[in-house]
């Protein structure tokens, strides 16, 4: 066991150069750079930049030498001092910047994993067991249709339903007097108020997938000899699902440790700027429009890095529920 | 009311399937009886409904399927009966039982053990050898876990499993698939079964690990005088284990006689027929092999009258396709299903004939 977490995070250093290098390149892609998006916003409001100023920013940010020598500064700064480099566009640290949005994204993200076990464990083993029941095709209806509402969608919706029924201020996870108010009690329940709209948004299309794919797995396992061979010795259903089919079919739970949590953060980006949610998925998408490369490389890094550490997390625990997969040699 | 001396008593047994397509008659007024301590055979060939009548026995039928008419008589005897029953050994409905009773699921594992085709499949992958074994011991005998242990490596070696002490904590799919079947013996002989249920237990495995398992069946059998239901199409296996054979055809029961009976003086068309297509050694093997004209019928589309009249060489037009064959019964509890060993229906047809060609002119 010891030795396969070893192998694996040895793995995950090349796996994580590779994504930085393309991460870097892929943002240089577009032509031109920060300060031409610059230059070009300000001539557009009717300010002229004259050729000093932009070769004296240009020193300052480094644009002006080639591009390894941009990535070994920018890579060496996060490998020897955290540091990710400074924002163009907010003229911060992005590791500030960063750091503002993480904690409560990473909220976000754990209590839409958690709702989503929650509500697609109990609702999937039901859907299998008693398969072409009412209650099973009222779950595959309401799956179905998780599946197919656009996030953005049910945001507008519930946003309605907010404003207009509960007269809730909507959007962002806080309301105005709350915004920069340090925490007390009413801040958190000022929280709790605001973050069911974003749970239910992020947390339905997940559910509705893991209870169809948790109904089709049981449904496979349920069918497996080794189950009747379990019933004819005389164990009781309800250990016998739990201890048999069950186990198997729980993979999936498993997996989606592994992606949820860089979808949190990074994707969902539609869903956040409609309801203005302060998590990281904006920030990097206005950061990718401006061409602020450190903003958006190093995003793209921390992406990665929790993508790797998710499936090094779900891969362990894997490893500890099957032992198919602890044992077999490859 | 099932004889003393009978074990298991299946009655006009049905299980029948109930697809969108319509429904197949897997299981079809089956009646059979399994003497106590010795060793049945059911033979037949595949979908005749052999393993459905096994799983119907130990309620194993699952949705679409049902057991829809018939009784399955089981009757432990006086020593044994378990004491949440009645105590002096009445014979138990177990047909009339809920497949998810408690009384049955008490049955399953203890009184009826069963093995079957696959003993990889049949071996969860997810827990050790041990884990499974110990887990049916301690579900029916008041054991803790380290007698339960003790137990299953001493069932283990009974197998003939080497260093069973190390098997215990092996994956099932860490062993091969003849240790697999030792070790679903080994599950099934656990918590001394009075009918261990062998659905083509050496199906999946190749021929000299097939000699093996059925040697040791055999040997198991007659030490501990349980009975065995050993269901099979191979022939040459019936020949050195059985005592008693059943063969079945399209989900009814065709023959049931000893084992001598049925070899040297078989009376349905279809077990003759069986017979003739064993592939024999030296005397005739440049022949062409015997087979048996035409294929099993359709399930969803079964013949009307004896299901086996359109192979059957000896089929009586007007009679065979019209009528449920009668039951015949001879000496010794040798009975067969066929209308010509009945020879007052036979006259009967024959004198009908004879009485509309005389109209007729």
């Amino acid at each position: 066991m010891l030795s396969f977490i070893a192998r694996r995070l040895l793995y995950m250093v090349p796996t994580l150069v590779l994504i930085s290098i393309v991460a870097f390149a892929i943002i240089q892609l577009p032509p031109g750079d920060f300060l031409t998006t610059f230059i070009a916003r300000m001539s557009a409001q009717g300010e002229a930049i004259d050729q000093a100023q932009i070769d004296s920013l240009r020193e300052r940010y480094g644009l002006d030498e080639p591009i390894y020598v941009q990535y070994f500064k920018w890579i060496g700064g996060i490998v020897t001092d955290l540091d990710f480099g400074q924002s163009f566009e907010w003229k911060r640290s992005v590791a500030d910047l960063v750091w503002d949005r993480l904690p409560l994204t990473v909220l976000l993200a754990g209590a839409t994993l958690t709702l989503t076990w929650i509500l697609a464990f109990p609702i999937g083993i039901y859907s299998a067991v008693k398969q072409y029941s009412i209650g099973d095709y009222l779950a595959t209806t309401i799956g179905y249709l998780g599946l197919a509402i656009p996030n953005f969608m049910i945001a507008l919706i519930l946003l309605y339903i907010g404003f207009r029924y509960f007269g809730q201020s909507v959007g962002g996870l806080f309301s105005p007097e709350y915004q920069d108010a340090a925490w007390n009690l009413g801040k958190v329940l000022d929280l709790l108020s605001h973050i069911w709209i974003p749970l239910i948004v992020l947390g339905t299309a997940g559910t509705a997938g893991l209870i169809r794919i948790l109904r089709a797995n049981l449904l496979d396992e349920l069918r497996k000899p080794y189950v009747v061979a379990a019933r004819a010795r005389g164990v009781p259903e309800r250990r016998l699902l739990v201890r048999y089919p069950l186990r198997v079919a729980m993979n999936p739970f498993i997996s989606t440790i592994g992606w949820v949590l860089p979808a949190l953060v990074g994707g969902e980006v539609i869903v956040a700027k409609v309801l203005s949610l302060p998590t990281t998925g904006p920030l990097m998408l206005s950061a990718l429009t401006s061409q602020d490369m450190y903003l958006a490389g190093s995003i793209i890094m921390i992406i990665s890095v929790l993508t790797v550490v998710g499936t090094l997390i779900s891969d362990i625990a894997l490893a500890w529920l099957d032992p198919r997969v602890r044992l077999r040699r490859h | 009311m099932p004889q003393p001396d009978v074990l298991l008593e299946v009655k006009g047994l049905k299980t029948h399937f109930f697809l969108d397509e319509g429904v197949v008659r897997a299981v079809d007024g089956v009646n059979l009886t399994l003497p106590r301590g010795k060793t049945v055979c059911v033979v037949g060939e595949s979908g005749c409904g052999k393993s459905m009548t096994a799983r119907s026995v130990l309620g194993l039928i699952e949705p679409p399927g049902k057991v829809v008419d018939g009784n399955i008589w089981w009757s432990p005897s006086v020593d044994r009966a378990p004491a949440a029953m009645t105590g002096n050994g009445a014979p138990i409905d177990l047909a009339a039982l809920d497949r998810r009773s408690e009384r049955l699921r008490q049955i399953r594992g203890k009184d009826i053990a069963m093995i079957f085709q696959e003993p990889m499949a049949s071996l969860s992958p997810m827990y050790t050898v041990g884990d499974q074994l110990t887990e049916t011991i301690r579900l029916h005998l008041p054991m803790n876990k380290r007698e339960a242990r003790d137990h299953g490596v001493s069932l283990l070696r009974r197998v003939g499993i080497p260093r069973p002490e190390q098997r215990m904590d092996a994956y099932p799919w860490q062993l091969s698939g003849g240790m697999c079947q030792r070790v679903m013996i080994a599950i099934a002989l656990s918590c001394g079964p009075s009918l261990l249920i062998a659905d083509e237990p050496t199906t999946a495995l190749d021929v000299t690990t097939q000699a093996r398992i059925i040697d040791l069946l055999a040997q198991l059998q007659a030490d501990t005088g349980m009975s065995m239901m050993f269901i099979t199409h191979d022939l040459g296996v019936v020949a050195e284990i059985a005592d008693e054979v059943i063969v079945m055809y399209l989900g009814t029961v065709v023959e049931q006689g000893s084992v001598d009976q049925i070899f040297h003086n078989p009376k349905h068309p279809y077990t003759r027929a069986l017979l003739a297509s064993i592939p024999t050694m030296g005397r005739g093997a440049r022949k062409r092999l015997p087979t048996i004209r035409g294929q099993v019928p359709p399930p969803l589309n079964r013949p009307p009258g004896c299901p086996y009249h359109p192979r059957c060489d000896l089929a009586v037009a007007g009679l065979c396709d019209t009528a449920d064959p009668p039951t015949v019964e001879f000496s010794d509890g040798h009975r067969t299903r066929c209308v010509l060993h009945d020879p007052q229906t036979l006259r009967e047809h024959e004198e009908r004939m004879v009485r509309t060609a005389q109209e007729d002119t």
